[in-house]
């Protein structure tokens, strides 16, 4: 059993799916216990696989289904499932993410949305086997089946939401889809002028036959380039995430937000790193000109329009269009401490917006409405949550020692190292803006001062609320202790930032990246 | 600043005295509203089991050694390093033993004014302290940034307490000038020393690497020193310094130790920390831009007093006065002389016990009287006469006459000026202080020698006892300091 984890990552969540939709059917209280056995299970799976990684000479497992051979050249046809360290420091991150939010849902999936919990489960559980296929597989095309696995699943968690929710699947659909198929078209050039989908046959291919500057291969980066920042919500390609996740199921929202946009930016490591290779992505495309600059749009956008948000959720949503302006950033201002930065900012940004939205939901089930105008006093009200909210929300602003400082940092020494001053200081513009941005919440919730600043109180504390308001009302535990677990990580993963860019650095010493100069 | 040859002994006591107030919030918290007497018995517990254990590591100092303790590895080069040396003991000194007279004044200021939410008042107060030690004991660039960011964030619910439309303007300008220069200034300097001195593998220990900066190209010093000085807007140098006025919306107990020592204290510790350790006074003194930043600390100077001249809100006042004492400390640290620092160090203890004086006298008035502004002190100090007599010696101090601390520490800054050959300094010096006279001393006059406006009311009415024990123990502080000097110089290693 142990030489198969990493089969058994998948096989979890996906026999669990399946046990979710047939016995779901008879009796929809066995769903919750089945998704977090699953999600237990996998997580299992997923720590063995990093172990089995560590110890193995060349830091990669590979796995082959079906009884399919690598002999061949060009490498394989079939399916082959290769973690490296990059991999399965993701994988862990989804099944992570997962196993917090299934243990998360069980009230809100009842409340949300009452007799579909078979439903919710199966799409929840076959969500996860997508986004942990995506970052373990090790060829192209298969990596877009898992990516519509994960997309199809999501367009149903999403549209489960409140009555706005279908509109916002249906925009989701088709941007969803246009970027899957750009991707798809991009594997199939690359596929004529390689002869293989293997991601490390393809690499062989390229370098062998001399293809950086073939323009087969320059039109299939593109289209594979565009598409995924397409499914990653870069800016101006995010108009499909602020409505799906605002108007998604507490639990969808919690689950989807931290994880999607992140696991396409592994897609685009992936892709840049390992498939293309540093020397065709970087030295042959005009890309490393360009997307620095576009990155600065995105993230300047993104962060002025967070800025406009009166609601939470909202505000959230383009945080993440941001966030992920920040990892775009760190991969193409193409040195190795940016990497570390965007590959670390990865994992730490799923953290941290796992806490937030897990925060939102407990914010939206006691206080009603997660509207900035209905937020005072929730300090007084749920001390614990509002903590648990705001060492995401210091992590975002990179505040030590969380781990979105440690992130931000390599970023800027990225930015420092290659000289891109326009990402730096872009860098520095948005972390202003995510200190308006928190500390206008904090006021919001600790002051007794309306927006436009008059008094609401009669001085000394008083919120100009009820006693009943302001009275001490946790969550219920099963929501509450994920969420404090979700803070724990923001923090440990940040005081152990060490272990993990260790591992990172282990992973980009393959490639022959710039390192900067010393003097 | 001690010598390079010094013995290095590991010892936990650092890292105590760091996390005994942290500890402390948990019994703090739990005590909570409820059981007043036992909250408050718990914040004096940690005050002095911080100040005695920050204590108990002097004599190790004088023996001639430093004591580090390894938290944990940041980075790869960069471990989170706490370090005693005699400048950071001094500062935590000062730091901790004023925390526990505040705290005996707090008891006084909150309960006199039936204050609300003193649970978080106590509690957010220990963890700025735990911050404080923390920079005080920092032992490299990274760390004093994880700390001084933590001063920042934890003081926010201090300065915001009274949750009202003031508080929140005064939130803003104090959180937005603070985090503003620390995320935008102190954090792209720092990364820069990070990434380009020694290949990328530099620590930036204020021990081992001080002068590595010299590597750079002069303009590149100037502009990395400019971001550092006012990267820890901290010290109030202009035009970064209107945060301070701000934060005196918040209660007195936490202007006084925070605003007037903490904090503030902090901000030009920093300074100090990165002009005589980062760059080291070899470097500075070769560098050609660095007589601009003189210049910018006695500008702060003159123009805070002159501000402070126009002021009628005492604390407002007092906070004006602050940012130009903040400036001599800073010119002391940029004029780059032995005697120009151990003046810089010298400021930091005089004027902390000053003008926490001070502060505790503008809050044991308002405590007694509601009275916030000078012109309405007429007479009072027939009703106070130990409040207004503490004033009258904390202004004193502060003026820098003899026999108060303040005059040493004016001293010898003097004379780091004249080893620069840099008379225009010590007119500067002069004409501040002269000024100081003018804005401190007619608030005492005032008090005592003007007829009250109304007559009705006679005898004393002083603050509670918990109020006024500390304020004159603070202001004979200030006589007892004039004879310390000399073992402080001692201390911090500058003694000849």
């Amino acid at each position: 059993m142990m030489e198969n984890a990493i089969a058994w990552i998948l096989i979890f969540p996906l026999f669990g799916s399946v046990a979710c939709a047939i016995l779901g059917m008879g009796n929809k209280k066995l769903c919750y216990p089945i998704a977090v056995l699953s999600m237990a299970g996998s997580l299992w799976g997923g720590i063995e696989t990093l172990r089995q990684v560590i110890a193995s000479e060349v830091h990669t497992v590979s796995y082959i289904f079906g009884g399919w051979t690598l002999d061949n050249y060009p490498r394989g046809v079939g399916i082959e499932f290769h973690a490296d360290i990059l991999g399965i420091l993701i994988t862990l991150v989804v099944l992570g993410v997962g196993f917090i939010v299934a243990i998360y849902s069980k009230l809100p999936v009842q409340d949300e949305t009452p007799n579909k919990e078979s439903l919710f489960y199966t799409l929840f559980l076959l969500q996860i086997t997508g986004l942990a296929g995506i970052c373990l597989t090790g060829d192209a095309f298969n990596l877009y089946v898992l990516i519509e696995v994960a997309a199809l699943t999501g367009y149903g968690l999403i549209a489960m939401g409140s009555k706005r929710a279908e509109a916002a699947t249906f925009n989701y659909v088709i941007l969803g889809t246009i970027g899957a198929s750009l991707y798809l078209l991009g594997v199939g050039y690359i596929y004529i002028k390689t002869g293989t989908l293997n991601m490390v046959g393809i690499h062989d291919v390229i370098v062998a036959n001399g293809l950086a500057d073939s323009a087969t291969m320059q039109v299939a980066f593109v289209l594979v380039g565009i598409g995924i920042l397409i499914k990653m919500a870069f800016f101006p390609f995010h108009a499909w995430l602020p409505n799906a996740y605002c108007n998604a199921p507490t639990v969808t929202s919690s689950l989807l937000a931290p994880l999607v946009t992140k696991v396409m930016i592994y897609v685009m490591i992936r892709m840049v790193l390992s498939v293309f290779g540093v020397e065709f992505s970087f030295e042959s495309t005009l890309w490393v000109d360009v997307m620095p600059w576009l990155v600065v749009v995105a993230i300047i956008c993104a962060a002025v329009m967070a800025l406009a948000q009166r609601e939470i959720k909202r505000m959230l949503a383009y945080l993440i269009v941001a966030e992920v302006g920040y990892m775009v950033g760190g991969v193409w201002i193409y040195n190795y401490y940016g990497l570390i930065g965007s590959i670390f900012h990865v994992i730490s940004d799923a953290c941290m917006t796992l806490c937030l939205f897990l925060g939102a939901g407990l914010i939206l089930r006691k206080a009603k409405t997660t509207h900035f105008d209905g937020l005072r006093g929730l300090f007084s009200k749920m001390p614990l949550t509002m903590t648990g909210f705001f060492i995401g929300g210091f992590s975002i602003i990179g505040l030590p020692p969380t781990c979105g400082f440690f992130s931000k940092w390599y970023l800027i020494t990225g930015g420092m190292v290659s000289q891109r001053w326009e990402y730096m200081v872009v860098l520095m513009f948005s972390t202003m803006v995510m200190v308006v941005l928190f500390f206008r919440l904090i006021e919001r919730i600790h002051l007794a001062v309306s927006e436009s600043g008059e008094n609401l109180g009669h001085g000394h504390g008083d919120l100009g609320l009820t006693k009943e308001q302001t009275r001490f009302d946790e969550g219920p535990l099963s929501m509450l202790i994920p969420l404090l677990l979700a803070a724990t990580v923001v923090l440990v993963v940040g005081i152990y930032n060490q272990d993990i860019v260790n591992l990172i650095e282990i992973f980009l010493d393959e490639f022959n990246l710039p390192k900067g100069v010393s003097h | 600043m001690s010598a390079p040859e010094v013995t290095v002994i590991e010892d936990i006591r650092p890292l105590i005295a760091f996390v005994a107030p942290l500890i402390g919030v948990i019994g703090i918290a739990w005590a909570g509203e409820k059981r007043k007497n036992l909250r408050e018995t718990f914040t004096f517990l940690v005050a002095t089991i911080q100040a005695s254990v920050v204590l108990s590591m002097v004599p190790i100092l004088l023996s001639g050694s430093i004591i580090e303790f390894q938290i944990w590895q940041m980075f790869t080069h960069v471990p989170l390093l706490l370090r005693v040396d005699g400048f950071g003991l001094l500062f935590a000194c000062v730091a901790s033993l004023l925390w526990i007279a505040t705290t005996v004044y707090a008891i006084g200021y909150m309960r006199g004014l039936h204050e609300h939410a003193q649970t978080r008042f106590y509690s957010f107060f220990a963890i700025s302290l735990s911050a404080t030690i923390g920079v005080a004991f920092s032992a490299n660039l990274l760390t004093i940034y994880f700390f001084y960011e933590m001063l920042s964030v934890s003081t926010f619910p201090l300065v915001t307490h009274m949750q009202d439309k003031d508080a929140r303007t005064g939130g803003r300008t104090y959180l937005g000038y603070l985090l503003f220069t620390s995320l935008c200034l102190l954090l792209p300097a720092m990364s820069w020393c990070y990434v380009w001195l020694d290949g990328g593998t530099v620590t930036m220990d204020f021990l081992a690497d001080t002068g590595k900066v010299g590597a750079f190209s002069q303009t590149t010093q100037i502009v990395l020193l400019a971001l550092f000085t006012f990267g820890f807007a901290k010290a109030g140098i202009m035009p970064l310094h209107s945060w301070l006025p701000g934060a005196m919306v918040a209660p007195t107990p936490v202007s006084a130790l925070l605003h007037a020592v903490a904090v503030v204290k902090v901000g030009v510790f920093c300074v100090i920390r990165v002009y005589s350790d980062i760059f080291g006074i070899q470097v500075l003194q070769e560098l050609d831009g660095e007589d601009w930043m003189i210049g910018l600390a006695c500008a702060t100077i003159l123009i805070s007093s002159l501000i402070a001249l126009s002021q009628d809100n005492l604390k407002r006042r007092l906070a004006f006065s602050t940012i130009g004492q903040l400036g001599y400390v800073v010119l002391g640290a940029t004029l780059a002389t032995e005697q120009g620092v151990g003046g810089s160090v010298l400021h930091i203890a005089m004027h902390a016990c000053g003008k926490i004086t001070l502060f505790f006298c503008a809050g044991a008035i308002f405590v007694a009287s509601g009275k916030k502004y000078v012109s309405e002190l007429r007479g009072l100090g027939r009703k106070m006469p130990i409040t207004m007599g503490a004033f009258m010696i904390g202004s004193l101090s502060v003026i820098g006459l003899p026999p108060l601390g303040g005059f040493i520490s004016k001293w010898y800054l003097a004379l780091g000026a004249l080893d620069r050959d840099m008379t225009w300094v010590v007119v500067v010096l002069l004409v501040s202080s002269l000024l100081n006279v003018f804005y401190l001393l007619p608030v005492a006059v005032t008090a005592f020698f003007r007829d009250p406006d109304d007559d009705k009311e006679t005898g004393m009415k002083e603050a509670p006892m918990a109020c006024v024990v500390p304020l004159a123990i603070t202001a004979i502080g200030c006589f007892v300091l004039f004879f310390f000097a000399e073992p402080i110089l001692h201390l911090v290693g500058l003694s000849k």
